[in-house]
This record gives structure tokens, sequence and C-alpha cells, in this order.
């Protein structure tokens, strides 16, 4: 697949002097689903202004679609579609001819049929002639996607998309991502909740502290970083954890109900089998077995502490 | 995409039209109604005492001074509020992130506010004619000055609305230096009226200027050559546009 955006040596200095962005790599594929995780202050947001046009880089370079943003700026940012995080919206504007405003804004001829398809799929089609400060928060929200939609861009970058939004309109919000991808959209959003990563993301990036610690396929990562817990519940509690059980991979857990045991699954000797023959060795009973493979959100975890001890 | 984004230009220009056309009634009310109140206060009030003002009765030798003054606070207020409030609000991310050039975003800005404030200039001279005969010498030049003046002070709101980071900045330009310049540069009055030195400090107040340029274009004579009105007209827009270019070139207060 083609390279629809490719970030390379990207750095940029505020003028307080804070350093957002140091020497930030990266190359997003046609199509794909990207999830760049990181904490606040990550410069997830930075990363996207820059590529949007709304902030200056200090060095580096980026190109969208094969043009450079800052020398084929029309090209670049016709291919771009942006969600900002903040909810800023026109309040006294009609939603319908907000949307219509940011088809033309784009250079792009009128077009009623696609702005009904636009907004009936984001089931904004009920509230077109609504003023937009008559919508709640999350239909808002709607009115931004909806206009960044609106000039049918090959590139969608959302930012936090789902942030401070009901359970309920972040299902509408996963679905409706898939659908976009059904059409060839490339979709770049960022995001706090690991589990929206997980849900929907193929790779998936983590970015601290201006610096992007790890850029991998969902499910490699998972695998490479993953752990697996395995929980042994036992038939009689016992008091203490037996000497020739003791380890650091073993714990007493559940007030003595359960012993677990954590193992990596790539390891050539995973240690199980031994640790259930020597649980039955000492004539402990079990009643069940469960395995649980670690979250992206343990392994984001991991992967931000170890950068601080570091 | 080449060439010029014109459904762009057009977008931002319909935009700022529609904003305007909410608030028709006040915006074109209120200019009708404060013309109204200068007339009968200066016009009819102490008009009535006064003698004519080079030849010209002075309830009409008034006219061009308050469509002048009504077009100045006018270009400024639109032309700022309209770059102003989606920094405010934060909507200016999709200006920033659309395929607009800023020659185009000034044109498209800067030209919505100068129909409105050159509509504003019409409606006055209109309702003049209500109370008063006002003779136009040269109409087409009437007609082109306000334009110019029009466009100028739209190009300096523009300014001012980026610069600006409160709605108090916003305000205190057009209230604290434009307003008491006019009124002291000649907008009630002619310059020949006043003692020395102030006829001769007066004429370091550029709007002296362009309101004495705008009452030629209406009696064929004003306080200073007209060569000079519309020599400081010219360097007026050249300099608002230098501001500007730089302005966008270095993403002061607009890119961070």
């Amino acid at each position: 697949m083609a390279s629809i955006l490719t970030v390379a040596g990207l750095t940029k200095v505020y003028a307080s002097g804070f350093q957002a962005l140091k020497r930030v790599d990266l190359s997003i594929e046609e199509g794909e689903i990207f999830a760049l995780l990181g904490p606040n202050g990550a410069g997830k947001t930075t990363l996207i202004s820059i590529i949007c046009g709304l902030v200056n880089p200090s060095g580096g370079s980026v190109t969208v679609a094969g043009g450079d943003i800052i020398r084929d700026y029309r090209d670049t940012r016709s291919a771009i579609g942006l969600v900002p995080q903040e909810l800023a919206t026109d309040q006294f504007e009609k939603v319908i001819d907000t949307v219509r405003f940011s088809r033309g804004l784009f250079g792009k001829r009128r077009d009623d049929a696609l702005v009904e398809k636009i907004l009936r799929d984001l089931s904004l089609w009920d509230k077109k002639d609504n003023r937009i400060r008559e919508l709640s928060g999350g239909m808002k929200r709607r009115v931004m996607i909806a206009k960044a939609l609106s000039h049918e861009p090959r590139l969608l970058f959302l930012d936090e998309p789902t942030a401070g939004v009901d359970v309920e309109l972040r299902r509408d919000m996963w679905k409706l991502i898939g659908a976009l991808r059904q059409t060839g959209v490339t979709i770049v959003l960022t995001t706090h909740y690991i589990e929206e990563a997980e849900e929907m993301a193929d790779r998936v990036g983590v970015i601290n502290r201006g610096e992007l610690l790890l850029v991998e396929e969902k499910r490699a990562l998972m695998k490479k970083l993953g752990k697996k817990t395995l929980t042994v519940t036992l038939a009689e509690p016992i008091a203490q954890l037996p000497a020739e059980l003791a380890g650091s991979a073993v714990a007493l857990k559940d007030g003595g109900h359960a012993i677990e045991y954590v193992f990596d699954t790539h390891a050539d000797r995973t240690g199980i089998s031994g640790l259930l023959r020597q649980i039955g060795d000492l004539g402990i009973a079990y009643k069940d077995l469960d395995t649980r493979q670690s979250s992206l959100e343990d392994i984001f975890v991991s992967l931000v502490h170890q950068e601080k001890a570091a | 995409m080449s060439g010029v984004n014109w459904t762009g230009i057009s977008a931002i220009y319909r935009f700022e039209l529609a904003r305007f056309r909410r608030t028709l009634l006040t915006g074109l009310l209120v200019p009708v109604i404060t013309t109204t109140l200068y007339f009968i206060v200066f016009g009819s009030a102490i008009g009535s005492r006064m003698s004519e003002v080079d030849g010209t009765p002075y309830a009409a030798f008034i006219v061009p001074g308050l469509i002048m003054l009504s077009m100045f606070t006018e270009s400024i207020f639109n032309a700022s509020f309209g770059i102003y409030m989606p920094k405010f609000t934060g909507t200016i991310y999709e200006l920033q992130s659309a395929p607009v050039s800023a020659a185009e975003a000034v044109a498209a800005y800067v030209g919505a506010a100068a129909t409105k404030s050159l509509s504003v200039g019409l409606v006055i001279f209109a309702t003049a004619h209500l109370f008063v005969d006002v003779p136009v010498a040269h109409p087409l030049m009437m007609f082109g000055f306000m334009l110019l003046i029009a466009i100028s002070f739209c190009l300096f709101g523009f300014i001012l609305g980026i610069w600006a980071q409160s709605f108090e900045q916003l305000q205190i330009i057009p209230m604290l230096i434009i307003m008491p310049m006019t009124f002291l540069g000649g907008a009630f009055y002619s310059i020949h009226m006043l003692p020395e030195p102030w006829r001769s400090i007066t004429l370091f107040n550029p709007i002296v200027y362009l309101i004495s340029g705008f009452r030629w274009t209406f009696f064929g004579k004003g306080d200073v050559a007209i060569q000079f009105s519309m020599a400081f007209i010219a360097a007026m827009l050249l300099v608002c546009i230098g501001v500007i270019s730089w302005m966008f070139k270095t993403g002061y207060r607009l890119k961070k």
C-alpha cells in the first residue's frame, strides 16, 4: 500500500521554549486506521495541528498525498479533513448551512445530495435546519465531523473524537469510523481511551513527551508485549502460598481463593505445566483455570512508566 | 487545485453577509436614527443660527463628515469582529486548515465588511436628502471615494481584529482614537474656522485629509487640495496591505 502521510524529522519548539515534538518520523498507509495514544501534553494535538496547517513546524517535513504541506498546501489541505478536539462551531448558523459553507471553503462545488448523505449518516438530517446552539454537545461534535467530511477528504484526523461523549455516542462513533473506512478514507485518531484503539485501529503509535516511542501493528504489539495471566481458582482457600511455589511470577489472590501466575506467551517454556504439576503434588485441589491476555492499556502504562524511569 | 479558490472566497463572503443579514434591522436603523439626530441637533437647532460655511449651507456642509464618521466606525467594527470572532470561538481552525491563501481570506473578509459599510454610507446619504438639498459635484468620484474609504478602513479593522486579544482591545482603537480624530478632523466644521496654532496642528491629523477629500467630491472644494487626499488614501491602503501580508507571513497572533 502507498503511504498517504509521511512525517520526517518533525520538530516543534513553541515560543515559550517548550519542545512539543522531538524529531518525529511516521508513515501512514492509505486506507488504514491509525491510533495515536499518549497522555495529556504528549504532543498528539501539536502533530496534527502542524499537518493540517494550524501550527508552523520548527523543523522537518510533512508530505500528504505526495505534496509538501507548505509548498503544495492547496493540494494537501484539500486532501485532509480535520475534527479538532475543542468544540468550536458557529452557534448562530444552521446545521446544513455550516456544512455547505465548509464544502465551499475547500473549493468544492455545491453538492446537496452529498451533504444530505453525510447528514443522514451522522443522524443529523432531522436537525438540519436547527441552529447549532440548540444542539447538545454530542450533536455539535457530529456537526464538526460532517463539516470535516463535506469536501470528501482522503485523510481524516479525529483529535480525541470521543472525549466527553456518552457511551452510546461513542459506540455510534466507532460504527461511523468503521463505515468511513469502507469508503477508503484513511483515519488518524488520537485518544486517551485505550479500548478505542484496541477496538478500531490497525496500527497504534505511542507518543510521550514529544517522542514517538513505538509504532506497531496492534495485534503484533499486543502479542509482543503481551503477558498472559493464569488464574487457578482453588477448591478450598489456603492461608499462604506454599514455599515450593514462591516466585516473582506467582501470587496468592482473592483472599487465598486463587493463585495467579503471570507468564510470557512467547517464552519457550511458559511454565504452566510445571506449576500445575507442583500444585497437584502439594495436594491443592482447584476447580477452575482461566488465562487472560493483557490489554493495550497495560502495555501503554508500562511503556510510559519505563520511559519515566529511564 | 490550482489558481484562485473562488468558491472558497465566495463561501466566506456569503457567510459574512449572512451574519450581517441577521442584524440587518439594527444594522441599518442605527445609522438612519443617528443621522436624523445629528440633523436635528446640528442641522436645525444649531445650523439655523450659523451662516454658510465656504458658501454651503451648514446642514448640507456636515453631510460628508457625517457619512465619513459612520463609515469609519462601521468599517472598523465589522471587519475587526469578522476575524476576531472566529479567533475567539475557535472556529478559525477551519479557515487555517482550508486551501485558502492569505490574500483570498483577506479579500473575502474585507470585501464583505466593505460591502456593509458602503451600504451604510449610502443609506446615510439617502437619509440626508430627506432633510436638506445636498449637491454632489462629482458623483463618480464620490462613490469611488466611499469605496476606497470602506476598503482601507476595513483593512485597518482586519488588522485590529488579528491584533486584539480581548473585546476591550477591539473597542479601544475606534472609540478612543478614530472617533476623537474624526470629530477634531473637521467632520462638522471647516478647519479654516480654527484659530492658529490649532489650524496648523490639525494638519497632522490624517483624518482631515480624508474628510476634506470626500467633501471636495460634494462641493468642489475642501480644506486641503484633493491631490493630498488621494495620496493619503493610497498610502493608507498600501500600509494596511503591507501590515496584513507581514501578519500572514509570520503567522502573527494567528499561528503558533
